[in-house]
């Protein structure tokens, strides 16, 4: 029993830790993607912002993913968020590209 | 994970920063060292310390610069020139060896590049001046590491920085007594002085800590996160390129050969427009050819940003082709400084030696909190131990990573500067043999701590790197006229040199002390016996 908590510890620990570099990347390059697209700023300029911004997104990210109670619920928030930046990101990249 | 914000956030501090803890260490260290780049190679080039005599004007030198590497490297398709300043007495050239064209073995060749130190005021090749990389070396191990590619050692250096970014923040986070910090050290007291160590070193310089990993990740953002370019320029660099930092395209040769025009007039010319800064740096490309072009970029002019403002003319007409960097965009600007402040090229003397005691101050931050995982942990193994149990794997492994990182490193710097001290100065190589005695040394303290991680271990090695740091004034005295005897008694040299030394004697007397310490503290434990050493301490405050 003992055991089995601390295997269950450590695949919870693990899973945070890919969450939170690969998910936590994911989301820092999709929301970087979509502002440097949507800010209104020439090109640019708004290429610059979102950059910059995108290292304390990601660092966000990684602290969320360990404060949350449980593994399980940061993998859901990481998807939620990636859904909906994601979608947002195409529908933006589908206006620019029709409108040009 | 453990329940609550704080503890959680006291683990995540932990962790992350003991995994990367002894990568950073030799990024903060050579970081640091890089703040007096120029001096340090100054220093390490003894043959020009008398050398610095009347300042020579920018265009003068730029002339005989572009006359030597019209001569030496015809066909070459880049030049590029470093023209003289305060920090710096020399011209410096490099350039991009022809297709085909071996390299010469002298003066520094690496790559594709060769360069040369040249003497500003007759534009000949300084031959007697012995072969170093001085502290560019130092400062491309900083980012670039050394014996791998530069692309992964980067993408390594960038992880080992987001790592150091979230352990600044969950430390943050974890802390409830920020300011107190700053005043709180209880000596003697084991974890806890360890801890008010780390605690007071941390949140002291905790803006310079928080803005050089920021900044430092700003510096290769573009490599890191390429995601803002992929979707608003579809990940045409070059476009993006063009229109933020107004980087023309550099033309392809045309064949048609035309002699390039002299380049006085133009730096007089760039000199007018920047209200007489004087221009740090000439690239030109394609010398020779009708193609070819002509840039000069103003000196930082105390300016924040690192955005220099450059002028490019036509080569083989003289005509100014474009302006850039004279009125840069709010975000742009915005990035500009913040690598500005990275590198701090706008600083001054004193500025600058407070940005390298801040460097310092991250140096005993990084190495207070890789040693204070080893006191905990071995503090959780206390009555294990004294069971006569061995310590674990893991706390073995960190106590000796931290002896051949914290007490090795030291040791490495120090074997870098004797190597270009003792080294004959007309040596094929010379500046690979300065490195590997790095390497050399730095590899011998890090297997000798793997096979006997133990006090008596720390203090060999805190010794020899004190004594050969302290002992690099003497060196140089032996083997130059620029000691401190004549540096500072009779005001002769530049202060640089008398600068270095007096540093690298602080620094020798610091680890002196430190290894003083540690041997009378083990002498004392000798004395009484192991049972009384305090332990199951817990920190109410949980740090870590």
């Amino acid at each position: 029993m003992r055991l089995s908590r601390n295997g269950r510890y450590r695949l919870g620990v693990a899973s945070r830790v890919v969450a939170a570099i690969g998910g936590g990347y994911v989301l820092a390059a999709l929301a970087t993607g979509l502002l440097a697209v949507v800010l209104p700023m020439p090109p640019a300029e708004a290429v610059m912002t979102a950059t910059l911004l995108s290292f304390s997104l990601y660092a966000c990210a990684v602290l969320w993913v360990f404060a949350v109670g449980s593994a399980w619920r940061a993998w859901t928030g990481l998807a939620v968020a990636a859904a909906v930046l994601g979608t947002i990101l195409a529908a933006a990249l589908a206006a620019v590209r029709s409108g040009a | 994970m453990r329940a609550g914000l704080r503890q959680s956030m006291a683990w995540l501090h932990g962790w992350s920063g003991l995994l990367v803890c002894w990568v950073l260490l030799l990024v903060f260290c050579g970081g640091t060292a890089s703040y007096f780049k120029d001096e340090i190679t100054l220093w390490m080039k003894p043959e020009l310390h008398r050398a610095a005599a009347a300042p020579v004007p920018p265009a003068e030198a730029a002339t005989l610069a572009v006359a030597f590497l019209q001569r030496n490297a015809p066909r070459s398709p880049r030049w590029f020139i470093s023209l003289p300043d305060e920090r710096s007495p020399v011209t410096q050239v490099l350039w991009i060896r022809a297709p085909g064209e071996p390299g010469s073995g002298i003066g520094g060749s690496r790559g594709r590049f060769e360069s040369r130190t040249l003497d500003p005021a007759t534009g000949a090749f300084l031959g007697t001046v012995r072969d170093t990389r001085g502290g560019e070396f130092l400062y491309r191990l900083h980012f670039d590491l050394y014996y791998m590619q530069p692309l992964w050692a980067r993408w390594i250096i960038g992880a080992c920085a987001m790592c150091m970014l979230v352990a600044i923040l969950s430390g943050v986070i974890t802390h409830r007594r920020i300011f107190q910090d700053i005043f709180t050290f209880r000596p003697r007291k084991g974890q806890r002085s360890w801890l008010d160590a780390h605690n007071a070193t941390a949140v002291l310089a905790l803006p310079f800590h928080l803005m050089i990993t920021y900044t430092g990740l700003v510096t290769l953002m573009f490599m890191y996160m390429p995601w803002g370019v992929q979707t608003a320029y579809r990940g045409d660099l070059q476009a993006f390129n063009n229109e933020a930092f107004g980087r023309a395209p550099l033309g392809l040769p045309s064949g048609q050969a035309a002699p390039l025009v002299p380049v006085a007039p133009l730096v007089a010319q760039a000199m007018r427009h920047w209200n007489g800064a004087g221009p740090s740096r000439v690239a030109i490309t394609l010398a020779g050819d009708a193609n070819a072009t002509v840039t000069i970029s103003r000196g930082s002019a105390g300016a924040l940003s690192v955005d220099e403002p450059s002028m490019r003319f036509d080569g083989a007409t003289g005509k100014l082709v474009a302006t850039s960097g004279d009125a840069p965009a709010p975000a742009s600007q915005t990035r500009g400084v913040m690598v500005g402040l990275h590198e701090a090229h706008f600083a001054g003397p004193l500025l600058r030696a407070l940005f390298f005691v801040s460097g310092l101050s991250g140096c005993v931050m990084v190495a207070t909190g890789a040693l204070l995982w080893g006191v905990k942990t071995r503090q959780r193994q206390a009555k294990a131990l004294a069971a006569g149990a061995r310590p674990s794997f893991g706390l073995r492994l960190v106590d000796a990573l931290n002896i051949g990182a914290i007490a090795g490193l030291p040791i490495a710097f120090a074997a870098y500067f004797w190597a270009n001290r003792l080294l004959p100065v007309a040596m094929a190589h010379r500046p690979d043999a300065e490195i590997r005695a790095f390497f050399a040394a730095w590899a011998v303290a890090a297997v000798l701590a793997q096979l006997h991680p133990a006090r008596a271990m720390w203090r060999a090695q805190l010794w020899t790197g004190a004594l050969m740091l302290a002992g690099i004034p003497v060196l140089n005295a032996l083997t130059t006229d620029t000691h401190l005897g004549a540096t500072l008694l009779r005001g002769q040299g530049p202060a640089a040199v008398a600068g270095f030394d007096l540093t690298v004697l602080a620094l020798g007397i610091a680890l002196g002390a430190a290894a003083w310490v540690l041997g009378r503290r083990t002498a004392a434990r000798k004395a009484v016996p192991a049972a009384r050493q305090p332990h199951g301490a817990r920190d109410a405050k949980g740090a870590t």
